[in-house]
Protein backbone atom coordinates (compact mmCIF):
# COMPACT_ATOMS: atom_id res chain seq x y z
CA UNK A 1 0.00 0.00 0.00
CA UNK A 2 3.04 2.42 0.55
CA UNK A 3 4.54 2.06 -3.21
CA UNK A 4 3.18 5.47 -3.86
CA UNK A 5 5.07 7.02 -1.01
CA UNK A 6 8.47 7.38 -1.33
CA UNK A 7 9.68 8.69 1.84
CA UNK A 8 10.10 6.77 5.39
CA UNK A 9 6.84 5.90 6.75
CA UNK A 10 8.73 5.37 10.27
CA UNK A 11 8.18 8.80 11.88
CA UNK A 12 4.34 8.54 10.87
CA UNK A 13 4.26 5.33 12.70
CA UNK A 14 6.50 6.41 15.71
CA UNK A 15 3.98 9.41 16.25
CA UNK A 16 0.91 7.49 15.97
CA UNK A 17 2.22 5.26 18.24
CA UNK A 18 3.15 7.53 20.76
CA UNK A 19 0.04 9.63 20.21
CA UNK A 20 -2.09 6.26 21.25
CA UNK A 21 0.17 5.52 24.27
CA UNK A 22 -0.67 9.51 25.47
CA UNK A 23 -4.45 8.56 24.57
CA UNK A 24 -4.90 5.56 26.76
CA UNK A 25 -2.69 7.79 29.53
CA UNK A 26 -5.19 10.70 29.15
CA UNK A 27 -8.04 8.03 29.20
CA UNK A 28 -6.89 6.33 32.46
CA UNK A 29 -6.14 10.11 34.44
CA UNK A 30 -9.79 11.61 32.83
CA UNK A 31 -10.59 8.83 34.37
CA UNK A 32 -10.38 9.48 38.20
CA UNK A 33 -11.35 13.51 37.82
CA UNK A 34 -15.20 14.19 38.60
CA UNK A 35 -16.73 15.55 34.62
CA UNK A 36 -20.02 14.89 36.00
CA UNK A 37 -22.03 13.05 33.33
CA UNK A 38 -19.14 13.84 30.40
CA UNK A 39 -16.87 11.06 32.09
CA UNK A 40 -18.12 8.58 29.81
CA UNK A 41 -18.53 10.92 26.52
CA UNK A 42 -14.69 11.78 27.09
CA UNK A 43 -13.83 8.07 27.30
CA UNK A 44 -15.71 7.32 24.00
CA UNK A 45 -14.19 10.19 22.68
CA UNK A 46 -10.78 9.60 23.28
CA UNK A 47 -11.10 5.80 22.43
CA UNK A 48 -13.01 6.77 19.02
CA UNK A 49 -10.03 8.95 18.34
CA UNK A 50 -7.49 6.38 18.88
CA UNK A 51 -9.50 3.96 16.64
CA UNK A 52 -9.49 6.70 14.05
CA UNK A 53 -5.28 6.70 14.03
CA UNK A 54 -5.31 3.20 14.03
CA UNK A 55 -7.68 3.18 11.15
CA UNK A 56 -6.28 5.90 9.13
CA UNK A 57 -2.77 5.40 9.64
CA UNK A 58 -1.63 1.77 10.75
CA UNK A 59 -4.23 -0.30 8.70
CA UNK A 60 -3.71 2.66 5.76
CA UNK A 61 -6.77 3.74 5.18
CA UNK A 62 -5.56 7.22 4.63
CA UNK A 63 -3.89 6.92 1.27
CA UNK A 64 -5.51 3.79 0.28
CA UNK A 65 -5.29 2.99 -3.63
CA UNK A 66 -8.72 1.25 -3.84
CA UNK A 67 -11.67 3.16 -3.10
CA UNK A 68 -13.95 0.84 -2.45
CA UNK A 69 -11.74 -0.04 1.20
CA UNK A 70 -13.01 3.61 1.97
CA UNK A 71 -16.41 2.67 1.09
CA UNK A 72 -16.48 -0.76 2.77
CA UNK A 73 -15.33 0.85 6.21
CA UNK A 74 -17.80 3.87 5.90
CA UNK A 75 -20.63 1.64 5.59
CA UNK A 76 -19.49 -0.65 7.97
CA UNK A 77 -19.58 2.26 10.61
CA UNK A 78 -22.83 3.40 9.21
CA UNK A 79 -24.75 -0.06 9.70
CA UNK A 80 -22.52 0.26 13.66
CA UNK A 81 -24.46 3.42 14.47
CA UNK A 82 -27.49 2.07 12.49
CA UNK A 83 -27.41 -1.11 15.53
CA UNK A 84 -26.45 1.21 18.35
CA UNK A 85 -28.41 4.45 17.76
CA UNK A 86 -31.74 2.47 17.18
CA UNK A 87 -31.34 -0.03 19.83
CA UNK A 88 -31.01 3.05 22.23
CA UNK A 89 -33.58 4.98 20.55
CA UNK A 90 -36.25 2.10 21.47
CA UNK A 91 -34.80 1.24 25.04
CA UNK A 92 -34.13 5.06 26.05
CA UNK A 93 -37.81 5.63 25.41
CA UNK A 94 -39.60 2.63 27.07
CA UNK A 95 -41.21 4.74 29.44
CA UNK A 96 -43.19 1.86 30.41
CA UNK A 97 -40.40 -0.50 31.42
CA UNK B 1 -6.85 -8.41 -28.61
CA UNK B 2 -6.60 -11.88 -27.38
CA UNK B 3 -3.26 -12.32 -28.26
CA UNK B 4 -2.64 -9.09 -26.46
CA UNK B 5 -4.24 -10.37 -23.21
CA UNK B 6 -2.19 -13.87 -23.58
CA UNK B 7 0.94 -11.93 -24.12
CA UNK B 8 0.21 -10.11 -20.61
CA UNK B 9 -0.35 -13.27 -18.97
CA UNK B 10 2.51 -14.59 -20.14
CA UNK B 11 4.52 -11.34 -19.39
CA UNK B 12 3.40 -12.02 -15.71
CA UNK B 13 3.30 -15.90 -15.87
CA UNK B 14 7.24 -14.83 -14.51
CA UNK B 15 5.28 -13.86 -11.36
CA UNK B 16 4.31 -17.01 -9.11
CA UNK B 17 3.12 -15.30 -6.95
CA UNK B 18 0.38 -13.60 -9.28
CA UNK B 19 -2.74 -16.30 -9.90
CA UNK B 20 -3.54 -16.63 -12.90
CA UNK B 21 -6.66 -14.76 -12.61
CA UNK B 22 -5.51 -11.58 -11.78
CA UNK B 23 -4.47 -9.16 -14.54
CA UNK B 24 -1.54 -7.45 -12.32
CA UNK B 25 0.00 -8.02 -8.57
CA UNK B 26 -1.78 -4.19 -7.56
CA UNK B 27 -4.84 -6.06 -8.32
CA UNK B 28 -4.60 -9.31 -6.28
CA UNK B 29 -3.19 -7.12 -3.26
CA UNK B 30 -6.50 -4.81 -3.54
CA UNK B 31 -8.55 -7.96 -4.02
CA UNK B 32 -6.85 -9.45 -0.98
CA UNK B 33 -7.14 -6.28 1.21
CA UNK B 34 -10.53 -5.54 0.16
CA UNK B 35 -11.66 -8.94 0.75
CA UNK B 36 -10.49 -8.43 4.43
CA UNK B 37 -11.98 -5.22 5.08
CA UNK B 38 -15.64 -7.09 4.33
CA UNK B 39 -15.03 -9.69 6.77
CA UNK B 40 -14.05 -6.99 9.23
CA UNK B 41 -17.23 -5.53 8.43
CA UNK B 42 -18.85 -8.46 9.07
CA UNK B 43 -16.63 -8.91 12.72
CA UNK B 44 -17.70 -4.91 13.65
CA UNK B 45 -21.19 -6.22 13.77
CA UNK B 46 -20.40 -9.37 15.39
CA UNK B 47 -18.73 -7.50 18.54
CA UNK B 48 -21.59 -3.78 17.86
CA UNK B 49 -24.17 -6.37 19.13
CA UNK B 50 -22.25 -7.37 22.30
CA UNK B 51 -21.87 -3.57 22.72
CA UNK B 52 -25.03 -3.24 22.12
CA UNK B 53 -25.85 -5.28 24.86
CA UNK B 54 -23.76 -3.93 27.35
CA UNK B 55 -24.90 -0.32 26.50
CA UNK B 56 -28.29 -1.25 27.44
CA UNK B 57 -27.31 -3.03 31.03
CA UNK B 58 -25.11 -0.07 31.61
CA UNK B 59 -27.71 2.78 31.41
CA UNK B 60 -30.37 0.43 32.97
CA UNK B 61 -28.12 -1.07 36.17
CA UNK B 62 -25.92 1.72 36.38
CA UNK B 63 -24.69 1.57 40.33
CA UNK B 64 -24.34 -2.15 39.82
CA UNK B 65 -21.81 -2.00 36.50
CA UNK B 66 -19.76 0.85 38.81
CA UNK B 67 -19.35 -1.38 41.33
CA UNK B 68 -19.04 -4.66 39.61
CA UNK B 69 -16.08 -2.70 37.28
CA UNK B 70 -14.53 -1.14 40.59
CA UNK B 71 -13.31 -4.77 41.32
CA UNK B 72 -11.01 -5.25 37.94
CA UNK B 73 -7.67 -4.49 37.96
CA UNK B 74 -7.47 -1.40 36.47
CA UNK B 75 -3.37 -1.24 36.19
CA UNK B 76 -3.32 -4.12 34.52
CA UNK B 77 -6.16 -3.34 32.14
CA UNK B 78 -4.27 -0.04 31.39
CA UNK B 79 -1.08 -1.96 31.12
CA UNK B 80 -2.63 -4.43 28.62
CA UNK B 81 -3.91 -1.44 26.30
CA UNK B 82 -0.40 -0.05 26.27
CA UNK B 83 1.06 -3.81 25.27
CA UNK B 84 -1.56 -4.21 22.81
CA UNK B 85 -0.50 -0.49 21.13
CA UNK B 86 2.98 -1.52 20.99
CA UNK B 87 2.23 -4.58 19.41
CA UNK B 88 -0.09 -2.64 16.36
CA UNK B 89 3.06 -0.59 16.14
CA UNK B 90 5.58 -4.00 16.21
CA UNK B 91 2.75 -5.10 13.19
CA UNK B 92 2.99 -1.68 11.08
CA UNK B 93 6.31 -2.29 10.97
CA UNK B 94 6.25 -5.46 9.75
CA UNK B 95 4.24 -4.35 7.33
CA UNK B 96 6.09 -1.90 6.35
CA UNK B 97 9.97 -4.13 6.16
CA UNK B 98 8.09 -7.10 3.97
CA UNK B 99 7.71 -4.51 1.05
CA UNK B 100 10.99 -3.65 1.40
CA UNK B 101 12.32 -7.15 1.84
CA UNK B 102 13.88 -6.86 4.87
CA UNK B 103 13.87 -10.53 6.22
CA UNK B 104 15.98 -9.79 9.34
CA UNK B 105 13.73 -6.88 10.11
CA UNK B 106 10.69 -8.76 9.20
CA UNK B 107 11.42 -11.83 12.03
CA UNK B 108 11.97 -9.63 14.49
CA UNK B 109 9.38 -7.44 14.12
CA UNK B 110 6.84 -10.92 13.82
CA UNK B 111 8.66 -12.25 16.96
CA UNK B 112 7.90 -9.20 18.80
CA UNK B 113 4.91 -9.11 17.79
CA UNK B 114 4.00 -12.85 19.23
CA UNK B 115 5.72 -11.97 22.16
CA UNK B 116 3.55 -9.17 22.64
CA UNK B 117 0.84 -10.58 22.30
CA UNK B 118 1.06 -13.32 24.64
CA UNK B 119 1.89 -11.25 27.22
CA UNK B 120 -1.16 -9.57 26.62
CA UNK B 121 -3.06 -13.03 27.34
CA UNK B 122 -0.67 -13.52 30.01
CA UNK B 123 -2.04 -10.67 31.81
CA UNK B 124 -5.20 -11.16 30.92
CA UNK B 125 -5.08 -15.04 32.25
CA UNK B 126 -3.94 -13.26 35.76
CA UNK B 127 -6.71 -11.36 35.80
CA UNK B 128 -9.03 -13.92 35.11
CA UNK B 129 -7.47 -15.53 37.52
CA UNK B 130 -8.44 -13.13 40.26
CA UNK B 131 -11.97 -12.98 39.11
CA UNK B 132 -12.69 -16.83 39.80
CA UNK B 133 -10.94 -16.81 42.96
CA UNK B 134 -13.29 -13.58 44.18
CA UNK B 135 -16.30 -15.66 42.73
CA UNK B 136 -16.83 -12.89 40.59
CA UNK B 137 -17.16 -15.60 37.60
CA UNK B 138 -21.14 -15.70 36.42
CA UNK B 139 -22.63 -19.43 36.90
CA UNK B 140 -23.84 -21.25 40.60
CA UNK B 141 -20.84 -20.00 42.38
CA UNK B 142 -21.25 -16.46 41.93
CA UNK B 143 -20.62 -14.13 45.07
CA UNK B 144 -21.45 -10.49 45.08
CA UNK B 145 -22.39 -9.52 48.00
CA UNK B 146 -21.94 -6.34 50.13
CA UNK B 147 -20.41 -4.36 47.66
CA UNK B 148 -20.71 -0.78 47.87
CA UNK B 149 -21.90 1.20 44.92
CA UNK B 150 -19.16 4.26 44.04
CA UNK B 151 -20.89 7.42 45.14
CA UNK B 152 -23.90 6.19 46.67
CA UNK B 153 -22.53 5.56 50.64
CA UNK B 154 -24.45 2.84 52.72
CA UNK B 155 -26.08 1.22 48.50
CA UNK B 156 -24.92 -1.88 48.18
CA UNK B 157 -25.06 -3.94 44.31
CA UNK B 158 -27.58 -6.00 43.43
CA UNK B 159 -25.88 -9.55 42.84
CA UNK B 160 -27.80 -10.51 39.77
CA UNK B 161 -27.78 -7.02 38.24
CA UNK B 162 -23.63 -7.55 39.10
CA UNK B 163 -23.78 -10.77 37.66
CA UNK B 164 -24.86 -9.63 34.20
CA UNK B 165 -21.90 -7.10 33.98
CA UNK B 166 -19.80 -10.07 34.51
CA UNK B 167 -21.03 -12.01 32.13
CA UNK B 168 -20.74 -9.38 29.40
CA UNK B 169 -17.29 -8.64 30.83
CA UNK B 170 -15.87 -12.37 30.15
CA UNK B 171 -17.95 -13.05 26.94
CA UNK B 172 -16.77 -9.88 25.66
CA UNK B 173 -13.01 -10.10 26.58
CA UNK B 174 -13.16 -13.80 26.17
CA UNK B 175 -14.55 -13.49 22.59
CA UNK B 176 -11.62 -10.52 22.25
CA UNK B 177 -9.35 -13.13 23.82
CA UNK B 178 -10.33 -15.60 20.92
CA UNK B 179 -9.17 -13.22 18.48
CA UNK B 180 -5.75 -12.55 20.02
CA UNK B 181 -5.03 -16.34 19.61
CA UNK B 182 -6.01 -16.42 16.49
CA UNK B 183 -3.97 -13.55 15.57
CA UNK B 184 -1.12 -15.28 17.11
CA UNK B 185 -1.71 -18.36 15.09
CA UNK B 186 -2.02 -16.18 11.96
CA UNK B 187 1.19 -14.71 13.34
CA UNK B 188 3.40 -18.13 13.25
CA UNK B 189 2.07 -18.65 10.31
CA UNK B 190 3.20 -15.47 8.66
CA UNK B 191 7.12 -16.28 10.51
CA UNK B 192 7.10 -19.20 8.86
CA UNK B 193 6.42 -18.04 5.64
CA UNK B 194 9.15 -15.33 6.19
CA UNK B 195 11.68 -17.87 7.72
CA UNK B 196 11.29 -19.66 4.25
CA UNK B 197 11.64 -16.69 2.43
CA UNK B 198 8.22 -16.98 0.90
CA UNK B 199 7.73 -13.13 1.24
CA UNK B 200 8.77 -10.80 -0.96
CA UNK B 201 8.55 -7.27 -1.80
CA UNK B 202 5.85 -8.39 -4.84
CA UNK B 203 4.68 -10.57 -2.37
CA UNK B 204 3.59 -10.13 0.86
CA UNK B 205 0.28 -9.53 0.86
CA UNK B 206 -0.57 -12.16 3.77
CA UNK B 207 1.58 -9.75 6.20
CA UNK B 208 -0.70 -6.61 5.25
CA UNK B 209 -4.12 -8.47 5.47
CA UNK B 210 -2.79 -10.44 8.69
CA UNK B 211 -1.76 -6.61 9.84
CA UNK B 212 -5.41 -5.50 8.97
CA UNK B 213 -7.08 -8.24 11.42
CA UNK B 214 -4.47 -7.58 14.13
CA UNK B 215 -5.25 -3.48 14.53
CA UNK B 216 -8.69 -4.26 14.35
CA UNK B 217 -8.87 -6.56 17.65
CA UNK B 218 -6.51 -4.10 19.04
CA UNK B 219 -9.32 -1.22 18.08
CA UNK B 220 -11.61 -3.56 20.12
CA UNK B 221 -9.51 -3.80 22.81
CA UNK B 222 -9.07 0.25 22.50
CA UNK B 223 -13.18 0.00 23.85
CA UNK B 224 -13.06 -2.46 25.98
CA UNK B 225 -10.84 -1.20 27.99
CA UNK B 226 -12.81 2.62 28.73
CA UNK B 227 -16.11 0.73 28.87
CA UNK B 228 -15.33 -2.17 31.07
CA UNK B 229 -12.18 -0.84 33.39
CA UNK B 230 -12.86 2.48 33.97
CA UNK B 231 -16.82 3.20 34.94
CA UNK B 232 -17.32 5.92 37.76
CA UNK B 233 -13.81 6.03 38.64
CA UNK B 234 -13.60 9.41 40.42
CA UNK B 235 -16.27 8.63 42.97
Amino acid sequence: MSAHSTSSPLKTYVTIWAALLVGTYVTYRVAFLDLGPFNAAVALTIATIKATLVALFFMHVKGASDKMIKVVVISAIFFLLLLLILSMADFGTRSWS
Amino acid sequence: MSDQAAAAVHEEGHNPALLHHFAEPEQQRDAASLGMWVFLATELMFFGGMFCAYLIYRLKYFGDFAAASSTLNTALGATNTGVLICSSLTVVLAVWVAQTARRTLLITSLILTLILGCAFLGIKGVEYHDKFVEHHVPGPSFSFENEPIPGHPGQFANPNHAQIYFALYFIMTGLHAVHMIIGIGIFVWLLTLAWKRRLTPEYNTPVEIGGLYWHFVDIVWIYLFPLLYLIDKHK
